[in-house]
């Protein structure tokens, strides 16, 4: 298609090239005060009031600060620490990038728990099924059939929603019920039940279908696995669709302003199913990571609330993949610092989800912290999702 | 009451919204305010409600100084606000939407549904409102719920009356009782500002006009010697030309021609009754008609966003009734909805996003599916220039331009294009007079390239000023159609009113 200016003068031949700059401007947290500040405050006001909680239970404030150093030491204070960070961060970059692309379409995904489920029972099926097969086959296998499974149980709600108006957001909880309750069933099943057992345990996967630890020659408990560079490459491809493509164009606009890309020729419906089948492989794939990098078998419950946990790294990361995974890390500091806080400090776990619900409030009430600290904020640009009367 | 503003000053962060603002409303007058979009009308209307404190000047009422440190001051001290958006609670009947926030009681959190309902029937019946206080607010058309929020702040004890762009949602025979209403309350002692960019309307209505420019007043006129070009070219700075210029049409083969199309709605009742309709190149269409007449259904029939129930649509001699709107784009429809904000733009978009909202996918935008920012960026640049979006910042969201300007960007994309057939939907609603001017320019143009134009309005000035041919809607049937050489706005208005050809 060729432009020309209205008196037909001008013709615009582009240069070819790439552009970096164009797709700068994101339809959240559109400059650095609400995407940066905002989340650093959220996070200190936090840590603040979840020290205030340890000491009206009793502590002294030198043993507050004692928890509060071993939440440090937990995390970031050794190898092993960053470590467990890291394996806490891989199923949480993948389950928040579940939400966050739904999110930039319009849509609540809050089924994240049985994407993640049935990923990761197709993973572990690949894995103990095909027997003697050489790792870069067996591996890549199993990783696949992990998409597929979350991604089957992305398209229900996508189809739904697209076909008969059904909410997403009421159809993918149910979808959460009927992963769990599958899940228990499947595991008592000939076909995943390990022999000999009488608990719902699955077979062990094949060790050619494991994803491989990073740091183990260096530490042998250091469990962060390849599942990590997976998460992080899948980051960087969410951002390249969101931000790059002519797909990524159209969840956008959808998620934006659905009416105007109907008009603009685009297919809404056509979005919804795509999206929704591509946060379920997201969410299968942290399944996937888990099974195949850390438990190397299913049993009831082994999504662990990960899928949960993605709707506040989502928000806390502002739908943006790239804070999805900063997010995530911190999430997962907090997760493994909160471990050794436990059992070095005497201070329960239970703080950590206090504080990280803490972050999360802030983050979704930003004039709590604009009122606070005094900062000036756009509050209009904290809106993520229009929610139920999408 | 007379109110009187002595050099109200306003600023914002980078913008002096108000500078140094003097004037005056008289008791049992009315007084006009008009300018453009951001000349400082909003902000001026929000420091006299209250809503916003000006950092200099004061307000003046029966020669006493006011301070209004909130909403609640301005009301207590007569001042009454009629929104263009109405505040009213559709479930809620009259009655209780009037006395929202101030409820006559008979003991602590019982409401005094009698007193209520005889307080709201005596102010309706006192200045001639005929408003039922128990019919359901979301039941009664526009003009009726623009009289509840008059019987809003009536009630509240409002002696200065505030109207925000009172007629930008009234049919024309509504805008009528408008003005009836206005002259009721003028005889009865209130103060009136309305406040509007419709120049017409503030020369019919005013007893005073001030003009708003940047700011600053411009200038004041006296409505009885003044005409709407003068009040143009003080809103805008410049001369102002209202008329389009344009040449005889010379129209050329058929471009679109619409047989017996029909639509219905949900329960089965013709929103479109059988249309028969064609477009020629080189001609311009306007398609007059109230709101609501099957008019929006008429475009999006044409462009693919409602299906047909009947009849047959053809482009250049193809028939694309079942063509979706992306085929119908492709084929050479170009199309400026009616509605910008929810259709024509995504607000969060940049301005370079929005100028490739529909043709993004395809080259040089997009190859193998992955766009590319240089070429969009190289488009857009050329677009804002070529077209005056101003600012001119192609990084800015949708949402930060001023209504004429995001009109402006939506021309430019669609009139970018060189296709046979242009779809103009209210093209000028709500935006300024420098704006209005342009976009005419501009269609005329298009037509003189040998384009086929559609064009729908409810402005019949706007149709009179752009059509060749007018044809007229009501209850989804054409019912007259003519050159407009050989009618008249008094003959189009009735058949817009229901008169049968």
């Amino acid at each position: 298609m060729s432009i020309t200016s209205p008196d037909g003068g001008i013709t615009i031949e582009p240069d070819p090239g790439k552009g970096a700059s164009f797709f700068r401007k994101l339809t959240t947290a559109t400059d650095w005060k609400t995407g940066l500040v905002i989340p650093a405050l959220a996070v200190f006001t936090a840590l603040v009031i979840g020290a205030v909680i340890i000491m009206l239970t009793g502590s002294s404030l030198a043993e507050t600060l004692d928890a509060y150093k071993a939440l440090l030491q937990g995390s970031v204070g050794s190898l092993r620490a960053i470590s467990q960070t890291l394996t806490e961060a891989t199923p949480l970059i993948f389950t928040g990038l579940a939400v966050a692309l739904a999110f930039r379409a319009g849509l609540f995904n809050i089924g994240g728990e049985g994407q993640l489920l049935m990923g990761g029972m197709l993973a572990v099926l690949a894995g103990f099924t095909f027997t003697g097969l050489p790792w870069f086959i067996h591996l890549p296998l199993a990783i696949v059939a992990g998409a597929i499974g979350g991604a089957i149980w992305g398209f229900i709600p996508g189809y739904l929603k697209a076909k008969t108006g059904a909410h997403e957001v009421i159809v993918t909880i149910m979808m959460n019920y009927i992963a769990y309750r599958l899940v228990d069933y499947l595991l008592k099943t000939s076909l995943f039940q390990r022999e000999g057992r009488n608990d719902p345990i699955s077979k062990n996967i094949e060790d050619s279908a494991q994803l491989p630890a990073l740091l183990q020659w260096l530490d042998p408990a250091a469990t962060v696995h390849l599942g990590l560079f997976l998460a992080i490459g899948a980051a960087i491809f969410i951002w390249w669709l969101l931000f790059r493509t002519n797909t990524g164009f159209e969840f956008r606009a959808v998620g934006a302003n659905p009416s105007a890309a109907r008009y603009a020729g685009m297919s809404v419906t056509k979005v919804y199913v795509l999206v929704m089948t591509i946060a379920g492989a997201l969410a299968g794939l942290a399944g996937t990571g888990q099974v195949l990098g850390l438990l190397d078998r299913a049993s009831p419950g082994f999504s662990a609330g990960l899928g949960f946990d993605g709707i506040a790294v989502a928000l806390l990361g502002r739908s943006n993949p790239i804070g999805v995974v900063a997010a995530a890390v911190l999430f997962g500091g907090l997760n493994a610092g909160g471990q050794y806080m436990q059992a070095n400090a005497d201070v329960g776990i239970d703080l950590i989800s206090v504080i990280q619900a803490l972050i999360i409030i802030f983050v979704a009430a930003p004039a709590l912290i604009s009122a606070i600290y005094r900062v000036r904020i756009n509050t209009q640009s904290t809106q993520i999702s229009k929610g139920w009367g999408a | 009451m007379e109110l009187e503003l002595r050099g109200i000053t306003k600023r914002f962060p980078g913008v002096l919204a108000n500078d140094d603002v003097s004037l005056t409303a008289r008791s049992g007058k009315v007084l006009a305010l008009i300018g453009e979009n951001g000349a400082g009308k909003s902000t001026l209307m929000n420091v006299l409600s209250g809503l916003y404190q000006p950092d200099g000047g004061e307000i003046v009422i029966d020669g006493v100084v006011q301070q209004f440190k909130d909403p609640g001051d301005a009301i207590k001290a007569g001042i009454g606000m009629v929104h263009q958006h109405f505040m009213l609670v559709p479930v809620f009947s009259v009655y209780e939407n009037v006395v929202l926030g101030v409820e006559p009681v008979t003991g602590p959190g019982i409401m005094n549904r009698k007193k209520a309902r005889t307080e709201v029937r005596e102010i309706s019946e006192r200045y001639g409102l005929a408003v039922d206080p128990d019919a359901m607010v979301e039941d009664l058309p526009v003009g009726i719920q623009q009289r509840v929020e008059i019987i809003k702040v009536l009630l509240r004890g409002a002696k200065i009356l505030v109207f925000d762009e009172p007629t930008a949602v009234l049919t024309p025979q509504e805008v009528i009782e408008f003005f009836g209403i206005v002259a009721e309350l003028k005889n009865r002692g209130a103060t009136i500002i309305f406040i509007t960019h419709k120049l017409k309307e503030a020369l019919a209505i005013a007893d005073d006009i001030t003009v708003l420019r940047g700011g600053k007043v411009a200038g004041h006129a006296d409505p009885k010697t003044a005409t709407p070009e003068d009040l143009a070219s003080l809103m805008v700075g410049r001369d102002i030309d209202l008329t389009v210029d344009k040449t005889e049409a010379n129209p050329g083969k058929d471009v679109l021609t619409l047989k017996g199309v029909h639509m219905v709605d949900d329960y089965g009742r013709a929103i479109l009754n059988r249309i028969d309709l064609s477009v020629r190149a080189g001609e311009i269409v306007g398609v007059a008609g109230i709101q609501g007449n099957g008019q929006t259904e008429l475009v999006e029939a044409i462009t693919g966003l409602l299906p047909l129930a009947g009849g047959t649509i053809e482009f250049l001699g193809t028939d694309i009734s079942r063509a979706t709107p992306r085929q119908r784009h492709e084929a050479g429809v170009a199309h400026v909805p009616e509605d910008r904000n929810h259709m024509g733009m995504v607000g969060s978009f940049t301005i370079a996003e929005n100028l490739v909202l529909d043709s993004y996918y395809a080259p040089p935008f997009s190859k193998r599916g992955v766009m590319d920012g240089d070429a969009i960026r190289a488009s857009a640049e050329q677009l804002v220039e070529a077209y005056d979006v101003r600012p001119p910042i192609i990084e800015n969201t949708g949402s930060a331009l001023s209504g004429g300007n995001a009109q402006k960007m939506i021309v430019a994309r669609e009139f970018s294009r060189d296709v046979p057939l242009v779809i103009c939907a209210q093209p000028t609603r709500g935006i300024d007079v420098g704006s209005i001017e342009y976009i005419h320019e501009q269609i005329v143009r298009k037509r003189d390239e040998g384009k086929a134009i559609l064009i729908v309005s409810t402005e019949l000035d706007e149709i009179f000023a752009l059509s060749d041919r007018i044809v007229v809607m009501f209850d989804g049937r054409i019912v007259a159609q003519m050159q407009a050489s050989d009618t008249t706005p008094t003959e189009v208005g009735l058949y817009m009113a229901g008169k049968a050809a």
